[in-house]
């Protein structure tokens, strides 16, 4: 997918201050980003969508770049070819759910979809599973139709990279296990390249082709995922090795074969 | 009958004026950064809490045919305020205006930002993320602030009386009206008016304390 942060971004509050420092470069398609929470996981995610201005450095996505503080680059998040999945997923409360998912390819000025754009919709519907539920509001679905039908509005606009925040945080566990293996196919289906943030350790080793861990807003290790220890003959990843990573995490062990490296 | 429709003209095209006002700076002052914000939402509050009379005389000498703005309209547009019904739709947004500010400041408040946030992601302008996104999540809670700034403008009298005056036909709104006729001693007018004034302004508030419920439930 090919994403490169360098970025630093201090916030104040109530006079304690909390700094951002990451520098990282992702090339595989299926980033995960992995800490405890105030880390700052979010925040990076949240720049790399436009929604949060870095201090300075520079952000590339998919070869365009979005963000230069010394070039005076800052491509506004409408401009970005970003799809995000937000933690409670924010799907527009006063908006029925086909019109939710065909929001971001209608023009204010338009009363309906273009045929085309119509299909989509329904086609997306059909695919995540919300046949029959496009007149419902959010508030009528189920955790999992609401994770879908998000899924599905921020893919209708064909996005570079999607960038998923937390995605199943608001979901309970039982669901959990079969959204995750729900987002892989997605992703295999729509081809489109993502970077998800979680602090849940059993999200890892069903989404992750490169890890990074954060820490404290820096990055404290990143690993590649995809071959031996963590990986079996078959490509099955293997959570104990997982496990023993991110407990060897604690004792701060140099990363073994970093793919996601510290750009130069 | 006649002061009660040109009431509802006055009070119709003020409402307007302090919404489409009360909107534009409520959003400004809720979504922006700019220095001296405190200052004018305190200024924007004032009319809600001054002497509506004491209101009429800073208009006055604003938009008097001596005023700043006045002598300018006059000369220059030909416009004049004073004596008009026009004057009165002047004064009667003016003093209704603090609760369309107040209402839709609080309704912009309340829309949470998240909202915003996912529909700039998905390749919305800023001036479409407030139509489509802001707005419609807001209008509910601007729309009761609308409609209680209705029921004030509808029954101004103290800027109105020392704008406007008391022209029968032209300027005698329906609360003017009320005190004329009482000081005539026209009892039955005075009750019939002050009965209209009444059913009126009790539907509006009905009706606003029917769109301040909420509608989305979880």
């Amino acid at each position: 997918m090919r994403i490169e942060v360098d970025i630093r971004k201090t916030l104040r509050s109530n006079g304690r201050d909390f700094t951002l420092d990451v520098k990282l470069a992702c090339e595989d398609d299926l980033g995960v980003v992995f800490g405890p929470s105030g880390a700052g996981k979010s925040l990076m995610l949240r720049a790399i969508a436009g929604l949060e201005k870095p201090d300075q450095g520079r952000i590339v996505v998919s070869g365009k770049v979005v963000f230069d503080s010394a070039a005076g680059i800052d491509v506004p998040a409408s401009k970005r070819a970003v799809g995000y999945l937000f933690q409670a997923y924010a799907l527009f409360p006063h908006l029925t759910v086909e019109e939710n998912i065909g929001f971001g390819v209608r023009r204010w000025w338009l009363h309906k979809l273009p045929v085309d754009a119509a299909r989509r919709v329904e086609d997306l519907m059909e695919l995540f599973e919300l046949r029959g539920l496009g007149k419902s509001y959010p508030w009528q679905l189920s955790g999992g139709q609401r994770q879908r039908a998000a899924l599905a509005r921020a893919l209708i606009r064909k996005p570079d990279v999607l960038l998923l925040d937390e995605p199943f945080a608001a979901l309970d566990p039982m669901l959990r296990e079969r959204m995750r293996r729900e987002l892989v196919k997605t992703r295999v289906l729509f081809k489109v390249p993502m970077l998800v943030i979680t602090h849940d350790p059993e999200d890892l080793a069903v989404l992750a082709d490169t890890l990074v861990v954060m820490e404290q807003g820096r990055i404290a290790k990143s690993v590649d995922l995809k071959t031996a220890p963590y990986r079996d003959a078959e490509g099955r990843v293997s959570r104990r090795s997982i496990r023993q990573l991110l407990a060897a995490d604690e004792e701060s062990e140099p990363a073994p074969r970093p793919v996601i490296r510290a750009v130069k | 009958m006649v002061p009660l429709l040109l009431t509802l003209k006055v009070a119709g095209w003020a409402t307007l004026l302090a919404t489409l006002c009360g909107i534009a700076i409520a959003f400004a002052v809720v979504r922006l950064r700019f220095p001296g914000k405190e200052v004018l939402d305190a200024m924007m509050t004032l009319p809600m809490v001054m002497p509506p009379t004491v209101l009429g005389y800073y208009l006055l000498v604003l938009v008097g045919r001596r005023g700043v703005i006045g002598e300018w309209l006059h000369d220059k547009l030909g416009i004049t305020l004073v004596f008009t019904w026009q004057g009165a739709v002047i004064a009667a947004a003016v003093v209704s205006f603090p609760l369309v500010y107040k209402a839709a400041r609080a309704a912009f408040e309340g829309v949470e930002q998240q909202y915003e946030q996912a529909a700039r992601v998905l390749g919305q302008s800023e001036f479409e993320v407030f139509l489509r996104v802001t707005l419609p999540l807001a209008w509910r809670g601007i729309l009761a602030g609308t409609m209680l700034a209705f029921a004030r403008a509808m029954g101004e009298f103290g800027a109105t009386l020392m704008i406007a005056g008391s022209i029968p036909g032209r300027t005698q709104t329906l609360s003017i009206a009320v005190y004329e006729a009482v000081q005539a001693g026209k009892d039955d007018i005075a009750n019939f008016l002050v009965i209209v004034t009444s059913i009126v302004c009790i539907s509006i508030l009905l009706a606003s304390g029917r769109l301040l419920r909420p509608r989305y439930a979880a």
